[in-house]
């Protein structure tokens, strides 16, 4: 793309795209300390997620301020004006992103006093899988690169299918042992925040595809229906 | 769909060695704003022009390709360019009342046409033209008052009256907000946006946000050529053409 007549808006764009970048970082990082946090059941790692996530939410609104500025004053058309909408967009997926890592987060305060139980490993597991998937689509986005956004958001099945793995064995856990409720349902919060946090990488797909191509992806995206408990009834 | 009203093919125009559109074929709908925008000299009033033979009257100008009027050649000899504009009506950038009353300025068209029977008919489509033209209630009491001394949006609305008062099927509009305030702006918006359940309307304008508000179909001009024609919403969110791209998100092509 050619550089505008008024270069000021070129400026606008770019301070957009780099708040963005920033803000990116940071989730990446809360989900990387969250997932620490759980994985050696460490409260003060997680006040930092907690710490951390003020600041997205900083950035979220300072995002949100920008491009309304700029959708003012520059009126602004095709690329550009999706550019600015998925800025929008995109920032608040991550702000919500940000808030799933606190949530993981407060967990691990939850985990600390709780015996051990291998099952954490496969949730760090998926939260890894989970976060390859952010860091990815960050780099999607700062590349506007619509093959790879595709290639995350068909991939998500796979966390998808992680969740009902880990849903599966808790439940036969604590099906099997009324003491392991308590935290069996810790650890079921945190994956479920997971499938969430992979859903809405989903959706940060959908907002590069719709910048580079000017279409909409669609919604026939391959999914991995979350399990209800309704699963263990039937025999 | 809507039928089609205009159908332009294979268009040429040449002032003197001026080559200044270049092969344009574009269909204009019925009951629907079609707006032309572009850079300034890439032919948008020119190509406008052609629609009514305005530019017959530029000697060292010369038309070649095909326009129809609901499928009749309207270069043909046979047809009248006077009666042509008359069902083709044409409102220019600038407010051009004449420098007679309210009344008169709009009966003028119909007078010249003798479209009406006496003098109650002729003040009945004088004030179904004001109307039309959104602008009745402001100059019913002063139908006697000259139309020069109306404001600049009033001026313009008062044009629109006089175009419309002959009862034309299309409406061509040369940058009619051009010289107008925000608010006499949007006035005249909201009056194309009516106008479009009784004509078909092709406007020129400098404003892509204008373009975007009121039309349904839009053709991007550059040096002589429509490099894009489509549905207005396509246009302006997603246009296929680079060209067309650069100059509405306003880049250096
Ligand atoms: N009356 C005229 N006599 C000679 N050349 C003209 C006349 N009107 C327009 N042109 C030329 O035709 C080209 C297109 O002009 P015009 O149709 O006015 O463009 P636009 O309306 O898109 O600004 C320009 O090169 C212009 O100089
Ligand atoms: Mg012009």
């Amino acid at each position: 793309m050619g550089e505008h007549i008024v270069s000021a808006f070129d400026d606008d764009l770019v301070s957009i795209q780099a708040k963005i970048s920033e803000m990116g970082g940071l989730v990446e990082e809360g989900l990387k300390m969250a997932l620490q946090a759980v994985n050696d059941r460490d409260p003060e790692m997680a006040e930092k997620v907690v710490e951390l996530d003020r600041k997205i939410d900083d950035l979220d609104i300072e995002i949100e301020q920008m491009a309304t500025t700029v959708i003012a004053l520059r009126q602004p058309m095709a690329l550009d004006l999706r550019v600015l909408l998925s800025a929008l967009k995109i920032s608040t997926t991550l702000e919500r992103i940000g808030d799933l890592n606190k949530n993981i987060a407060r967990r691990a305060s939850h985990l600390a006093s709780a015996k051990k139980v291998k099952l954490t490993r496969s949730i760090v597991a998926m939260g890894e899988a989970t976060l390859k998937q952010l860091t990815q689509i960050l780099d999607a986005h700062s590349e506007r690169d619509s093959d790879l956004a595709v290639e995350i958001w068909n991939d998500d099945i796979q966390i998808d299918e992680m969740y009902n793995t880990i849903f599966r064995e808790l439940v036969t856990y604590m099906s099997g042992d009324p003491r392991m409720i308590g935290l069996g349902s810790q650890l079921l919060f945190i994956a479920k925040n997971l499938e969430r946090i992979g859903d809405h990488t989903t959706h940060i797909s959908e907002m590069i595809y719709y910048i580079v191509n000017g279409e909409y992806l669609g919604d026939d995206r391959p999914k991995g229906e979350p399990l209800g408990l309704d699963l263990f009834m039937d025999d | 769909m809507q039928n089609i009203k205009i159908q332009a093919s294979n268009v040429h125009v040449y002032y003197g060695d001026n080559h200044a559109i270049k092969d344009v074929s574009v269909d204009i709908q019925d009951n629907t704003v079609t707006s032309f925008i572009g850079p300034s000299g890439c032919g948008k009033s020119t190509f406008l022009r052609c629609l009514n033979r305005m530019n017959d009257t530029i000697d060292i100008c010369r038309v070649e390709g095909n326009i129809d009027l609901d499928g009749e050649n309207i270069y043909d000899r046979r047809v009248d360019p006077v009666q042509l504009r008359a069902k083709v009506g044409m409102v220019f950038q600038k407010p051009n009342p004449f420098p007679k009353s309210i009344y008169d300025n709009v009966a003028y068209g119909p007078r010249i046409h003798g479209t009406a029977a006496g003098r109650a008919e002729l003040d009945e489509i004088v004030e179904k033209s004001l109307r039309k033209a959104a602008i009745w209630d402001e100059v019913k009491d002063r139908l006697n008052a000259a139309g020069t001394g109306l404001s600049g949006g009033q001026q313009q609305r008062l044009c629109i009256a006089r175009a419309i008062a002959t009862s034309p099927e299309v409406l061509l509009m040369d940058e009619p907000c051009s010289a107008l305030d925000p608010i006499a702006t949007a006035q005249v918006e909201e009056l194309i946006h009516e106008l479009r359940e009784s004509f078909s309307v092709v406007i020129v304008t400098h404003s892509m946000q204008q373009a975007a508000r009121v039309s349904q179909k839009t053709a991007f001009f550059h040096l002589g050529n429509v490099i894009e024609f489509g549905d207005t919403t396509q246009i302006f969110n997603n246009p296929k053409n680079k060209k067309t791209q650069d100059y509405i998100t306003g880049r250096i092509g």
